[in-house]
């Protein structure tokens, strides 16, 4: 890390640590669910961009981790304390079951997207039919101690919320970095480029794949529990969605597959445009419903087409800080 | 349960698994050659179930003639997005491909939506209700019309590949890329063609389609996701096996609102598609890479 990033981290930790004296509601869950973007965009990027594993499906772990957290607390009134272990528990064990069978059977690229949609969807119409955790017509969470901060049942007021977004994507950054500079962090780099070449320099790609899946599983079940108690209402129909796990990964792909600020670039921008669209389109009374997707859309087709890196390695390099 | 009731609803699922299959077909067709895997193609297919109800509300053409017009326009757009838009890619990582078509998808399904509101949209059309008696069996006109149009726009694609000058030569650009350079074909040309060809498919599935079920934008993505099973299940790049597979998807979804709830259907279709991942992932009719 040179000194210009250094400095620029510290006036950006500055900022968001101090943002809640300065800001609004409607900033203040705004910049909520960039942060949350961001970490579940991160979690996405150690199986796509660290290790070449492209999974459409990880709304199956915001899912899961939402209900099995949600669950507890609903039925038993055990908090998020207790819930996330389980949430956690569940999604590496699904998470190291789809790996396993993707990996030992060889399947990959696009299969192996499709196979991850396939779990996800299998388990969206599952939940359906799951009546003890509400089926289609929803699992509600009692919106209570508004004004306080239970860190432990996760009750408490928007800001609350925000400085426990803010700490986990803080949190998810430095785990990545981490990730990204041990022996497994070359190792995935050495496999997403050659995989052929990785395996016979004598790297086990089963293994080190597999814990992608699993670290990658594992962080995105606690997008999940925080999306539980954030909203305090899940419906199967939403959140296992498809569209779920593609605006989860819209984020890296804009800010940048495989870099450590890609994924937190990329949701800023993209929440940050989006809204400012709706509200001008708002304030013109051109108010339909899909206008932000289309929007979406539009972002996504000119990046890809364009810019194949995602925008955030270009402008490191303008604004000479690292990637 | 009787078993003349049994065998209506196989019947059914029959008749709306082949145009499945022709839908699953331009899937098959555009991956089999451009070896792109078209995510917009279920949102692609609402477009022209659009396109028929449209016609029909503004100039009363029956969705069985509003399929030429569709069918060429489609052509002419599958064309043009392929050499306009995917061509580049051609050479780029998959997870690249997969965004691109995903953006187009998600563009098209908010303009849908933006255009036609969230309402289902239908043709209504009165001999679509009556129903042909043989025997003990009760078959549904509009289902059957639909199904025979769906074979009849199979065969002649069978044909094209079989005998056609241009079809061969597609056939060529699929089976090596350099090969097929080396001898002059022109392959983004053909790549393009096989788009408009796969979307003109595509556009009279869609045709069809309008006729046995209303329209909703959200249906999009549900049919991406039902191509995608028909065709792994049948097996990416068959044609026989993309028509072979929506038979059997549609007649195991008719089957299975018999034995569980009509709700659960389609995650025998997800489960199907993940054993045949796992344990055939050619397809029941694909070759081994």
């Amino acid at each position: 890390m040179n000194r210009r990033t250094f400095t620029s981290l510290l006036v950006l930790s500055i900022f968001l640590l101090g943002l809640p004296k300065l800001a609004n509601a409607y900033v203040l869950s705004i910049a909520t669910l960039i942060l949350f973007f961001a970490y579940a965009g991160q979690a996405w990027n150690v199986m796509m961009g660290f290790a070449g594993q492209l999974s459409l499906g990880h709304s199956l772990y915001v899912g899961v981790g939402a209900y099995a957290a949600a669950g507890l607390y609903f039925h038993y009134g055990i908090g998020p304390w207790a819930g996330i272990w389980l949430a956690i528990a569940l999604c590496v064990l699904l998470g190291a079951a789809i790996g396993f069978l993707a990996f030992r059977f060889g399947i990959s690229g696009v299969y192996f997207a499709l196979l991850t949609i396939a779990f996800a969807e299998f388990t969206r119409i599952g939940f359906d039919h799951i009546d003890w955790l509400g089926g289609p017509g929803g699992l509600f969470i009692k919106v209570e101690n508004r004004e306080g901060w239970d860190l432990v049942n996760l009750r408490g007021a928007p800001e609350m919320f925000y400085y426990v977004m803010l700490f986990l994507a803080a949190g998810a950054l430095l785990l990545c970095c981490l990730l990204l500079k041990s022996r497994a962090g070359y190792y995935w780099q050495a496999i997403r480029e050659n995989e052929e070449a990785a395996q016979a320099l004598g790297i086990n790609t089963f293994r080190w794949k597999m814990l992608a899946v699993v670290i990658s599983s594992a962080m995105t079940a606690v997008a999940g529990v925080f999306f539980a108690f954030y909203y305090n209402n899940l419906f199967p129909e939403q959140i296992f969605h498809i569209s779920r796990s593609i605006e989860i990964i819209l984020g890296p792909i804009i800010g940048g597959i495989g870099t450590l600020f890609g994924p937190i670039f990329g949701a800023a921008v993209l929440i940050i445009l989006a809204d400012g669209i709706t509200e001008i389109l708002a304030a013109l009374g051109w108010e339909f419903p899909g206008v932000k997707q289309v929007f979406y859309g539009v972002v996504l087709l000119l990046v890809v087409m364009f810019l194949p890196h995602g925008i955030w390695p270009t402008l490191a390099k303008r604004m000479g800080v690292s990637r | 349960m009787q078993l003349d009731q049994v065998a209506n609803l196989v019947i059914a699922g029959l008749l709306t698994g082949l145009v499945y299959g022709l839908m699953a077909l331009g899937l098959s067709v555009i991956f089999g050659v451009v070896r792109v895997v078209n995510f917009a193609h279920g949102e692609m297919m609402t477009i022209a179930m659009y396109a028929a109800v449209v016609l029909f509300a503004a100039f009363g053409l029956d969705p069985f003639l509003s399929v030429v017009p569709v069918a060429a326009a489609f052509f002419v757009f599958g064309y043009a997005l392929q050499a306009g838009v995917i061509n580049p890619f051609i050479t780029r990582p998959e997870h690249s491909q997969f965004m691109l078509l995903v953006a187009v998808a998600i563009i098209m399904v908010n303009a849908l939506l933006i255009i036609f509101g969230p309402s289902a949209r239908n043709v209504q059309l009165d001999y679509l209700l009556e129903s042909i008696e043989l025997g003990p069996l009760l078959v549904d006109r509009g289902k059957l019309y639909a199904a025979l149009v769906a074979c009849a726009t199979s065969a002649l694609l069978f044909a094209f590949f079989k005998f056609a000058r241009a079809g061969k030569a597609i056939r060529a650009c699929a089976d090596n890329f350099l090969g097929a350079k080396v001898v002059g074909l022109n392959v983004s040309r053909y790549y393009a063609l096989t788009f408009g060809l796969g979307s003109a498919c595509l556009a009279v599935a869609g045709c069809m389609m309008i006729l046995l079920v209303d329209v909703t934008p959200v249906l999009g993505p549900a049919y991406t996701l039902l191509a995608f099973v028909i065709v792994i299940v049948g097996g990416l790049g068959s044609m026989s096996g993309a028509l072979l597979g929506g038979v059997l998807i549609g007649v195991s979804e008719a089957m299975a609102g018999l034995f569980i709830q009509p709700s659960a259907k389609s995650m025998f279709s997800f489960g199907l598609l993940i054993l045949v991942l796992l344990f055939r992932p050619q397809g029941l009719l694909g070759r081994k890479a």
